[in-house]
């Protein structure tokens, strides 16, 4: 059977040896050939020495979610032996390095096996240590561009881009490259029947992961402040943030920068620095990671009750406590939309990918300036850390800023007098002023008891009122906060609702439902609070499975709560083990139930 | 409630600061706190030292965390932003709303539970940080608003209200700040107005952190015989390492006393720090020297008081991070936002 575009491969190899250039070598160069792919890296918790994966799928027709099964294995990393022999599907193949004894352990009898002597033949070529050890990677590479049939013209102008600056860098690159793919030629049936073809389906799109664009987003939407406490899986958001801003906003007149990034002491404080500049007029965030969203808890009341805006990027991993740092899901749902003592909500924005990451970053500024409280983008390790094929992220230069109701010093001149907490339109939102505006505008910002203009207070109906007049921004924010998307098909007979980064692998299980016989309509939930679409949507559906990524079906609870719905009336599907989700599984679980529920 | 409203009263024939404005311009509402509380009379030397100088009230931002301490931004400076956060966090907000807006002056109030426990470590990182601010700590070694209990400054020994002695070491701000590499470290007492006014507006001149330890006696929980926080203790054991005159920038330079032999040290804004020598051989600009003479003082009993150690020319915050002089809350989304073309441009190194 010949699969030209759709198919996976996975290098299992030791963390800290340098696969990962060799990996995302592979992908772009896969997708310079204009076939869509998706890289997904399965890493440990740890700097160098523990196993680590690397999954790259092709698929001509455009599937971005983690693949449902492995075409090809490149075992490198003795260790994982075992385990990397067990995924691969019946009828495939792996590679892995012969310079030592075939061990027993990879013997399967319906897989084939493709022996590579890398260790040995790096170390006849190459001098140092070092490169015997970097290189077998890109030896690994170029035997994969053989059985593959990898463009080698694609290969060779990658490199050119990474080391043409370093001549003696560039050639060693060049050989190791050339000892895979010569090896593979002479001993294999190249290519294999799964191979690659060039197609024209990558044009206007981008490989990039979601820290990445949301720290892009976050420049785009003009914060000068951001806070943080170095946390996997979130640390490269503001290494991206930082990276933007020495691209475009260092004063050309001056060299000095139009930004500053604190690096606080713990998140308590990144969250404070980030209240604090929002407080005093910038536009500020901080990005964070579960552990870090517990730890901030008391100081996202405080914006919550105060009404300061504030963005926190929580980049979810698995929890609890310090869970697995390096696999990914979405447990933080409730954490972020109830989060802090007393009566609260939050606004969160759930992107898919990063180019939804991107959009979103920017929407949830304008919403926290709009609605002057916490916004939270929660994306995941898996949406965050990998590399996915998006559309091309695009900028209208007519967009401004939305920062919602300031008074300045000439709008404070007209009004009589300044109540910070007074709802003069009727919807929730009061007017807030900045410091050093003026003595008009002055008022005292106080995490107690308040009254509506500001005053401490004690007094039930004056405190009430203000709790009162939240509840209603609350719901007013709920028309506004970008709606779900819906994906319906005639003659539905099931609901599907999922929500941030199992958006890919529900698309793709919507079709293969489809394929036998399931039309399922999908809705994908973008933001909390949700909208009546939601309600109506689950009302519509008798039949609704709530696709997540946590134990406790955290998803489903809230739609319950929010919307009033049964919560029996909704199936969970759950997938919590720290993985990517893949369409087989939600297929799996969606007829396992069918079939459970008509018997 | 804890806070009242003053009415305004007119009282025409006040005297007037630079601004035109009289000291009760400078005033909040009512304290609530206990009749003779230290941290009243630090308000009211904060007034003094906020109307001499000619700050206008607007361009200050008073920040403090929660405690008796923290309530006292109430207290004074009406018509100024205030932001009372929580607890042991202010200077957290303070950094944010700093890094946000440099051209505000910052005062943050906090207390020795607020500052020495839950938020020992906000308040080491601010110092670290150099944001400029005045930090005062109105310490009175006890914990008022819970009604009594021992805090991280109380010292070995003294006793609680009930009589019960504190077996843990005190934490002391002052050697603190001097290890930490603070640029501006002062203690006073709430008793001694005339020290501490001249020591707040030499803080408020100050290119960094500065920090004043200010002993501020609790009469409800800390004034007994036993205590070393009281107002008999800290007036019989008080030691005054400098005595400074704060000299601002527009005004002429006079010397009370030709004969007194003085030391002058310069401040950012061009105004100047001068110590009368109370103290044999103390040199307020030597950290090293200061840091012992303080702990000297500490292990007799005695409480030393003064501008302990300054250092002008250092870097704030923004000069080690390299922001612009503009206010980063005044640049224009145009300067912000990288545009389209930007986005483009970049994209093609995605591919």
């Amino acid at each position: 059977m010949s699969q030209i575009n759709d198919f996976a491969f996975k290098m299992g190899t030791v963390n800290g040896t340098g696969s990962a250039s060799a990996n995302s070598l592979l992908m772009q160069a896969i997708f310079r050939m204009g076939i869509p792919v998706t890289g997904k890296n399965i890493f440990p918790s740890n700097i160098q020495g523990l196993p680590t994966w690397y999954e790259i799928r092709v698929s001509k027709d455009g599937y971005t979610a983690r693949p449902p099964e492995i075409d090809l294995m490149v075992a490198i990393n003795p260790a994982t032996y075992k385990k990397d022999v067990a995924c691969v599907r019946p009828g495939g193949y792996l590679m892995y390095d012969s310079s030592w004894p075939m061990p027993e352990e990879l013997q399967r009898d319906d897989i084939t096996i493709l022996g590579v002597p890398f260790g040995t033949m790096c170390v006849e070529t190459f001098e140092r240590d070092r490169d015997r050890t970097l290189l077998r990677n890109i030896a690994y590479a170029g035997a994969l561009a053989a059985l593959l049939e990898i463009d080698m013209d694609v290969v060779h102008e990658m490199l050119n881009e990474k080391f043409g600056k370093k001549k003696a860098l560039l050639d060693l690159n060049f050989t190791a490259i050339r000892l895979g793919y010569d090896y593979a030629k002479a001993n294999f049936e190249c290519p294999l029947p799964f191979h690659l073809k060039r197609m024209d389906e990558t044009s206007g799109h981008i490989l990039m992961d979601g820290n990445t664009a949301c720290g892009l987003g976050a420049v785009f939407a003009g914060a000068t402040v951001g806070a943080w406490y170095p946390i996997t899986p979130s640390t490269s958001l503001m290494e991206a943030f930082k990276a933007f801003c020495e691209e475009y906003r260092v004063d050309k007149a001056t060299g000095l920068n139009n930004y500053c990034i604190i690096q606080a002491e713990d998140e308590l404080s990144a969250a404070g620095i980030a209240i604090g500049a929002n407080w005093a007029g910038a536009r500020a965030f901080t990005n964070t990671s579960g552990p870090g969203i517990s730890l901030m808890q008391e100081f996202i009341g405080l914006a919550y009750f105060t009404e300061i805006p504030c963005v926190f990027f929580d980049v979810q991993r698995v929890g609890p406590a310090t869970g697995m740092p390096t696999r990914t899901q979405q447990g933080d749902l409730f954490s972020l939309a109830y989060a802090s003592h007393g009566d609260t909500k939050h606004i969160v924005l759930f992107p898919a990918n990063p180019e939804d990451a991107f959009y979103l970053s920017i929407t949830a500024f304008d919403l926290a300036d709009r609605f002057q409280t916490p916004v939270f983008v929660a994306t995941d390790l898996d949406i965050g850390m990998n590399d996915w094929m998006v559309k091309r992220l695009q900028w209208d230069d007519t967009r401004t800023w939305d920062r919602g109701k300031v008074l300045n010093a000439e709008e404070l001149e007209k009004v009589k007098s300044f109540s910070r907490y007074l709802d003069v339109d009727g919807d929730g939102i009061a007017a807030r002023t900045l410091p050093g505006v003026g003595a008009k505008g002055a008022y005292f910002v106080r995490g107690s008891g308040h009254n509506k203009h500001g005053a401490y207070t004690e007094d039930s109906a004056e405190y009430q009122e203000v709790l009162d007049r939240l509840a209603l921004k609350f719901h007013t924010a709920a028309s506004v906060v970008p709606a779900p998307e819906f994906f319906v098909q005639p003659d539905a007979e099931i609901g599907i609702v999922s929500i941030g980064g199992c958006h890919a692998a529900v698309l793709e299980a919507v079709d293969r439902l489809k394929d036998q016989g399931i039309v399922a309509d999908y809705m994908r939930i973008k933001a909390f609070p949700f909208c009546d679409d939601v309600q109506e949507f689950l009302v519509k559906h008798p039949v609704t499975f709530v696709v997540e990524q946590n134990r406790d079906a955290q998803l489903r609870a809230m739609l319950a709560i929010e919307t009033g719905v049964a919560r029996d009336r909704m199936t969970a599907v759950l997938d919590y083990g720290g993985e990517p989700l893949t369409a087989r599984g939600v297929v799996s679980a969606v007829i396992t139930h069918l079939q459970g529920a008509t018997v | 409630m804890t806070s009242i409203a003053k009415p305004p009263v007119r009282h025409p024939g006040l005297p007037k600061n630079a601004l035109g404005l009289t000291k009760r311009d400078y005033e909040g509402a009512m304290s609530t706190l206990c009749a003779g509380c230290g941290h009243d009379s630090v308000t009211a030397a904060l007034v003094q030292a906020f109307w001499e100088s000619d700050c206008p009230p607007h361009r200050a931002a008073k920040m403090s965390g929660i405690g008796c301490s923290s309530k006292t931004t109430a207290y004074f400076m009406k018509h100024s932003h205030g932001f009372n956060s929580v607890h042991g966090r202010m200077p957290s907000v303070t950094s944010g709303a700093n890094a946000a807006n440099r051209d505000l002056m910052y005062i943050g109030i906090s207390g020795d539970g607020d500052s020495l426990s839950i938020g020992l470590g906000q308040m080491s990182h601010a110092i670290r940080r150099n944001v400029r601010m005045l930090y005062m700590l109105e310490n009175n070694g006890v914990y008022g608003l819970t009604k009594g209990q021992f805090s991280a400054a109380s010292d070995i020994g003294s006793t609680s209200k009930k009589g019960e002695a504190n077996v843990q070491p005190p934490i002391d701000p002052c050697l603190l700040a001097l290890t930490l590499g603070a640029t501006f470290v002062a203690r006073s007492f709430s008793g001694d107005k005339d020290q501490l006014v001249p020591i707040i507006k030499a803080g408020l001149a100050h290119n960094g952190f500065a920090l004043i330890d200010v002993i501020s006696p609790c009469v409800s929980f800390n004034d007994h015989e036993g205590s070393t926080k009281s107002y008999k203790y800290t007036r019989a054991h008080e030691v005054e390492l400098t005595s400074s005159d704060f000299v601002p920038l527009r005004r002429e330079i006079t010397t009370p006393n030709a004969d007194t032999e003085m030391t002058a040290v310069t401040m950012h804004d061009g105004s100047t720090v001068r110590f009368r020598k109370t103290h044999e051989d103390y040199d307020p600009t030597n950290r090293e020297q200061a840091w012992l003479h303080v702990r000297e003082c500490q292990k007799r009993g005695e409480v030393a008081t003064g501008i302990l150690y300054i250092e002008e020319g250092g870097k704030d915050m923004h000069a080690l991070a390299k922001t612009v002089g503009t206010p980063l809350v005044d640049l224009p989304y145009s300067v912000l936002c990288p545009g389209s073309k930007a986005l483009d441009a970049l994209m093609e190194e995605y591919r």
